[in-house]
């Protein structure tokens, strides 16, 4: 791996033993993990190419422990990694040799349900699934849905600002996301929003959504929930050429219809998963359509002919409507089953997540085909057509030299790609140590110093989460004068109130 | 009158702020000056006029993105997206009735930079919900992009969310991208009469958390005429009158319920959108609360009048109780308060927007900082 991580503190690593027992002081013996045997089922998160196994692992189990845990790591220069469930598939999670991984797993309890303004508070270790799961009974669920939702934790999507299928229509976390307990890197506890719309002042809410924790540590959230729609609507639609589908997304959304859901697989996509599940799609499609409408039965049987008369208008060969929930999740099976499906059909795979303009699609997969024959390598894909939110899954075998490196230059590849027509590096995943080093392909230097004066801004120690998403950060005062003097608060103006 | 200056370039902006950082002057972020008298007056702060930020540069419908310059008139940007069908959905306004004064003036810089959203908000998001991307200058004088223009990105830190509602004193904004949404086929507003305030929040909330799926919902309480609760559906024709029927289900028995027609509905949702029932002697405050709380809120308030929006997570309060009283009990609802429409004496005293926390504010304090290192936009407006 040629990737560069902050190099690890031999002041640190020989005081590890002090450290264990300084973190012990605070959790029970138990919740902190030396053995060499028990560290490693940590060493990685989903994007399992890098791995290192942590210096010690922590598992608070209060907001509490988690202050006193960052606040002594901060006073000892002690680096930090949070982790929820560990399903990154960017590398967010990945641990420090020198640092101590903060686990937020046993903060796993829903705190609060509030009926009446439509919200839940979770403890961030809660998974995605658990917090629909409790409101299921009274007809409502929690809209962004990643794949990864029976085990990715409420606290990692907040870090990641994670989508899902219904994101179009949805919006993703951060649009549902009303508040935040958060453990700044210097331990300090702050609440940002609440059951409130909005806040009063600025918006740190929405800069600690999706700040793949480099800025804080979530300890509670506060999500909105929504009332479940009356009746579902699926339908497959099968294309013999990819423009086609192209611009039969296009046209839907020009007729005023926002579905819930509008995925598209390509050929090969289509092929492994109904090898793999036996969906009934059809082989001869170049793309494939689902396309899910929600709302009151009389809107879904409106929308769907109005879909279908779309879908005709621009060559679909094929318009199938799910008669029932059965068939209804037959058509997702195939979709939700890409990641397995592309697992059976080669040892490894890469998933990678750019987001182009849409009408750049049938362009950019004919690009991604090319790459596919240069690199000698295979790719499936998968896709959020509706907000233009591309999934290739590059095939390889990591056991065949030289394929790893391969895959990961054709990933390069592609997400320069999206950000040269427009698009960028990543839709939903995160830049985590992944995208890190091609960041400056999407944003200038004067784009990143601002992003790192932000970092700066909150942790000046960088100590929070080092080496993920910002390139070549090594210290604050690298950026001169915008170094924050702890206590020197340049805006002394103080709450009249 | 304020000394005004008006770049026309990004590199002038940029070279005007960084002296002032040098100079250790202060700016004023201006755009159409709709929203001038909010917030204390600073008669002596040089301004800078945005306005020559202006024009739509790319807009492509299915896409769902417009990206334009922070001085487009809102009305401009507006038309525009209508007559392709699509609209704003964070349903922004222009202030300046608000003020007694015409609409025309407020740019989509000023209403991001604001954080404006009407009544829609309730179920189409707020402005930092819409803006994409932006491009901007620090306060020292450093111009940078942030977000991009696809409807959806992580990479990151998501800075737009962050200038939407900042009222200036990040960075000056001189193009937004801002996502857009197909305009729905048709509206409906239903009228439910008599309500006292602990009975509408119950029917705005339960209509809220049905399968209705309103788009707004408001109450305003018995004064001269009798109480109105309005309910607003909008949607595709058919899914509109499903819905109505979900609702006519939970409206309790024998409660006077009217269709408003098109006309009367638009002025009703006007009137909610301005505070129009509202006197305009006394100060007028913008209080987010959750809705549980609204109607024991209201009934604490003594000599004012309100209404509420957002089923009741919002509160227009016209009151002269005393500021600091407004928001010790904003804060204990689990909330906060804005004061929108004072004499400058006041404004002059109170600020407009809500103190944070101490924790909140020494981050706000940091994150200012960054973005304005010479304390630039530290106007003393906010
Ligand atoms: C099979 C599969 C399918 C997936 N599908 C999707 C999908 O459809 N959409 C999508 O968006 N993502 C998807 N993902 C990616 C992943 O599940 C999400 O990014 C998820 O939000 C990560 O949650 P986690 O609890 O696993 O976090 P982790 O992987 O443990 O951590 C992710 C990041 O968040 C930080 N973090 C975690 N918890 C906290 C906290 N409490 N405070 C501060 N920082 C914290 C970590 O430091 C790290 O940077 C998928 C992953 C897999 C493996």
């Amino acid at each position: 791996m040629t990737l560069t991580m902050p190099t690890p503190d031999p002041a640190v690593l020989e005081r590890r033993a002090d450290i264990a027992a300084a973190l012990r002081a605070i959790v029970p013996g138990e919740a902190v993990i030396d053995a060499a045997a028990e560290l490693r089922p940590f060493e990685s998160d989903g994007l399992t190419a890098y791995r290192q196994p942590p210096m010690l692992v922590v598992l608070p189990e209060t907001t509490a422990q988690v202050a006193a845990i960052v606040r002594w790591c901060h006073d000892n220069g002690v680096r930090v990694v949070p982790r929820g469930a560990g399903t990154s598939l960017s590398g967010g999670a990945l641990p420090l040799a020198d640092g101590v991984l903060l686990g937020l797993s046993r903060l796993n309890r829903i705190l609060h349900v509030d009926y009446v303004d439509r919200v839940v508070v979770a403890q961030p270790g809660v998974t995605n699934l658990a917090i629909t799961q409790a409101v299921d009974a009274e007809g409502f669920y929690y809209a962004p849905d990643p794949s990864s939702q029976i085990a990715c934790t409420i606290g990692g999507n907040v870090a990641e600002n994670a989508g899902g299928v219904h994101c179009l229509k949805y919006g993703v976390t951060t649009n549902n996301v009303l508040g935040v307990e958060f453990v700044t890197p210097q331990g300090d506890v702050a609440r940002l929003g609440g059951s409130t719309l909005e806040h009063g002042g600025l918006d740190l809410l929405g800069l600690v959504v999706g700040s793949e924790g480099l800025l804080g540590i979530v300890t509670e959230v506060t999500v909105r929930i929504l009332p479940k729609p009356e009746s579902v609507s699926a339908m497959l639609i099968g294309f013999g050429e990819l423009e086609d589908a192209g611009r039969c997304v296009a046209d839907i959304i020009a007729a005023g219809i926002i579905p819930a859901g509008m995925e598209m697989m390509d050929r090969p996509a289509v092929h492994a998963a109904e090898a793999f599940v036996g969906a009934g799609y059809p082989l001869d499609a170049e793309a494939l359509l689902i396309v899910e409408l929600d709302g009151p039965q009389a809107e879904c049987d409106v929308l769907v002919g109005r879909v279908s008369e779309i879908a005709k208008k621009n060559a679909a060969f094929l318009v199938r409507v799910a008669a029932n929930a059965e068939e209804r999740s037959a058509f997702w099976a195939g979709r939700k089953a890409a990641f397995p499906a592309a697992g059976r059909v080669s040892p490894d795979y890469y998933c990678m997540d750019g987001t182009i303009p849409r009408r750049k699609l049938p362009d950019v997969l004919a690009r991604i085909r090319a790459l596919s024959d240069d690199h000698g390598l295979g790719v499936i894909n998968v896709f959020h057509a509706g907000d233009g939110n591309l999934h290739p899954l590059i095939l390889y075998d990591a056991n065949e030299p030289g394929q790893l490196e391969r895959a990961e230059k054709f990933g390069e590849d592609i997400l320069t790609l999206c950000v040269e027509v427009g698009g960028v590096l990543t839709g939903e995943h995160g830049v985590g140590v992944e995208k890190r080093d091609l960041m400056p392909t999407m944003f200038s230097e004067a784009d990143l110093a601002q992003q790192k004066r932000i970092k700066c801004a909150f942790d000046p120690k960088l100590l929070l989460n080092p080496g993920k998403m910002i390139p070549e950060l090594h210290r604050c005062a690298e950026l001169g004068r915008m170094h924050v003097h702890a206590g020197k608060l340049p805006f002394p103006e103080l709450p009249r109130f | 009158m304020n000394d005004r200056v008006q770049p026309t370039t990004t590199g002038e902006l940029a070279a005007l702020l960084a002296q002032a950082t040098r100079d250790g002057a202060t700016l004023a972020l201006r755009g159409g000056g709709s929203k001038d008298r909010i917030g204390a007056p600073v008669p002596d702060v040089r301004t800078v006029d945005m306005r020559a930020f202006a024009g739509v540069e790319d807009y492509d419908p299915p896409e769902l993105v417009l990206t334009a310059g922070a001085g487009t008139p809102l009305a401009d940007i507006e038309a525009l997206v209508a007559a392709e069908g699509q609209m704003l959905a964070f349903d922004p306004f222009d202030h300046g009735p608000l003020f007694r004064a015409a609409t025309g003036a407020a740019t989509i810089g000023g209403v991001i930079a604001a954080g404006v959203s009407g009544p829609r908000r309730l179920s189409g998001g707020a402005a930092r919900d819409h803006l994409l991307g932006f491009e901007a200058v620090t306060g020292d004088g450093r111009a940078f992009k942030a977000g991009a223009k696809v409807v959806k990105n992580v990479t990151g830190f998501d800075l737009p969310k962050l200038v939407a509602g900042s009222w200036g004193r990040l960075a000056a904004l001189t193009r937004v991208t801002l996502k857009v949404v197909p305009r729905p086929e048709n509206s409906l507003t239903l009228r439910v009469r008599g309500l006292d305030p602990p009975a509408a929040v119950s029917l705005m909330s339960q209509a809220a958390g049905s399968p209705a799926a309103i788009a707004a919902a408001a109450h305003v309480p018995a004064g001269d005429g009798e109480a109105a609760t309005l309910l607003r559906l909008d949607g595709f024709d058919a899914s509109i009158a499903a819905r109505r029927a979900t609702l006519a289900a939970i409206v309790p028995a024998r409660v006077p319920v009217d269709v408003l027609d098109d006309g009367t509905a638009n002025a009703a949702w006007r009137d909610v959108r301005y505070a129009t029932s509202l006197p305009t002697e006394a100060p007028l405050w913008r209080v987010l609360l959750p809705a549980r709380q609204a109607s024991a809120f209201v009934a604490a308030l003594d000599d004012s009048a309100w209404l509420m929006d957002w089923a009741g997570g919002l509160l227009w309060v016209a009151t002269n109780t005393d500021a600091g009283q407004m928001r010790v009990a904003a804060r204990e609802a689990g909330g906060h308060a804005m004061l929108v429409r004072a004499d400058a004496a006041l404004r002059a005293k109170v600020p407009a927007l809500h103190p944070p926390a101490t924790a909140v504010a020494a981050l706000e304090a940091r994150v200012r900082h960054a973005f304005d290192p010479g304390n630039v936009f530290a106007s003393g407006r906010f």
